[in-house]
């Protein structure tokens, strides 16, 4: 049986993981290569890593990562954040990632989700949505660039269009809920799981081990991904895999 | 020495790097003439059937293939190098395989008996239903799950070649071989300590097969 996929998010800058990060036992907290591998033998599913550097330097130090990270890792990887064009992906991908994640690139130019998905496999591609609730209209917009940009897509209508255009699979992030500790955002989730048939990654609001459960239980995401609550300890791989199974949820 | 044949479709980055974690020489290869002297083949691949079989047509590399198998050289395909090895495939307008094993691929309906969808692809890590307890890539594994990414699934009406499947809606052989061709729909250089020891199976029966010792697989404990 296909189990639950418990996915910790890296964020790189320049090369270095950002956010503190709470670790006893590896010294340079900052090193992406050390982290992956800590993660790995703690039973992660899948990582991704979301390259947040400002400068093209960054960017090419990012090359570097993924390359050291494929040499260490046995499990697959994503990386996104910047990802623009055919070549990005080429470059990123023949360094050994194994999924590419697209976000504002897409929204400006969709037919790259085509491209990308004849190129290399609908497999490798994961669109990351960045969602937020309006009130007005009852539903959710898509947001770019961070989320500092509202574009004009309404979050079921994009993830069906991507879809369409041989998306593998759904990097769904919730505004409203991410940083706020109190859970994933269920009724989001279910909107999209209700209309689109893809994998979906549950992204934003995890806090506890109980968050995942829920998720989980109500089917909502094949998926889920949290960054802060493993880097500051507040729980573990092992743990949340734990409870996940006595709740019933099939995990690895 | 094992040829990891490159021929423009997916990761072979991983490949090797999961057979230089376990000290296996390898030789990552477009080139037919290159990989002459190789003891086992590796065809790895993720993309199009089609477009996959093209290429092969191209480089030379699918009548390459057919010669050694035919002379026993072990051949292990991985995702949609396995399913390269069947008769055809569904995938675009339709594809002849290499056509070593009996099967067509075809792909998940996306829709079970009752009408209800389901998702496709087939994405992350399931566990393996044992029909070859002791074959050649099954050796020592009693289970654990693999990663894995695929749209299409091999359909045999030939039960003796699938040795381990996977449940999605249906019946996806997972681990399939008859004679010294064989084939994993999962991704074993990304499954983790069960991948590892499968891939460490394969060359261990490379080596068997050379009666050669390479030096053994030391490193496989540290997954």
């Amino acid at each position: 049986m296909l189990t639950k996929r418990i996915i910790p998010c890296l964020d790189v800058r320049e090369g270095r993981v950002v956010k503190g990060i709470q670790f006893g036992n590896i010294r340079d907290a900052g090193d992406p290569v050390q982290l992956a591998k800590l993660y790995d033998e703690q039973g992660a599913d899948e990582l991704v890593f979301l390259d947040i550097s400002a400068t093209n330097e960054g960017r090419k130090t990012m090359l570097e990562v993924v390359r050291q990270v494929a040499a260490t890792l046995t499990i697959p990887f994503t990386v996104g954040g910047g990802i623009a064009s055919i070549a990005d992906m080429r470059a990123i991908l023949r360094a050994g990632a194994d999924k590419v994640s697209l976000n504002s690139a897409a929204v400006r130019n969709p037919e790259l989700i085509r491209e990308g998905a004849r190129y290399f496999g609908s497999q490798c591609m994961v669109v990351a949505i960045d969602a937020k609730y309006k009130r007005a209209s009852n539903s959710w917009n898509v947001y770019t660039h961070g989320g500092r940009e509202e574009s004009e897509w309404n979050v079921i209508d994009w993830a069906q269009h991507v879809q369409r255009l041989g998306a593998g699979e759904l990097l769904l992030t919730s505004m409203d809920q991410d940083g706020e500790k109190s859970g994933f955002d269920l009724p989001l989730l279910e909107a999209i799981q209700q209309k689109v048939y893809l994998p979906v990654i549950a992204s934003g609001g995890a806090g506890r081990g109980e968050h995942f459960v829920q998720v989980f239980q109500r089917n909502l995401a094949d998926a889920a991904l949290a960054a802060s609550i493993f880097h500051y300890k507040e729980t573990s791989i092992t743990n949340v895999k734990q409870m996940l199974k006595q709740s019933g949820v099939h995990v690895r | 020495m094992i040829g990891i044949i490159d021929y423009g479709m997916g990761n072979l980055f991983s490949v090797s790097k999961a057979l230089q974690h376990m000290d296996i020489p390898h030789v990552v290869s477009a080139s037919p003439s290159e990989l002459q002297t190789c003891k086992g083949l590796l065809l790895p691949g993720v993309g199009a059937f089609p477009d996959a079989m093209k290429s092969l047509e191209a480089s030379g590399m699918k009548d390459f293939l057919l010669h050694q198998v035919n002379q026993g050289v072990p051949l292990l395909g991985i995702c949609l190098g396995m399913q390269l090895l069947f008769e055809e495939s569904a995938e675009g307008k339709g594809a002849a395989g290499l056509a070593l094993l009996p099967g067509r691929v075809v792909r998940f309906t996306g829709q079970d008996v009752l009408g209800n969808r389901y998702k496709v692809p087939h994405m992350g890590w399931n566990d393996l239903t044992f029909y070859q307890r002791n074959d050649v890539l099954t050796q020592s594994i009693t289970g654990g799950y693999v990663y894995f990414v695929h749209s299409y699934y091999v359909e045999t009406m030939d039960p003796s070649i699938v040795i381990a499947s996977a449940r999605y809606e249906t019946e996806v052989p997972a681990i399939v071989g008859k004679g010294n061709v064989y084939g994993t729909q999962f991704h074993p250089e990304k499954s983790a300590t069960t991948g590892m020891a499968i891939l460490g199976n394969f060359c261990n029966f490379i080596m068997k097969k050379e009666e050669c010792l390479y030096g053994t697989i030391h490193n496989l404990s540290s997954y």
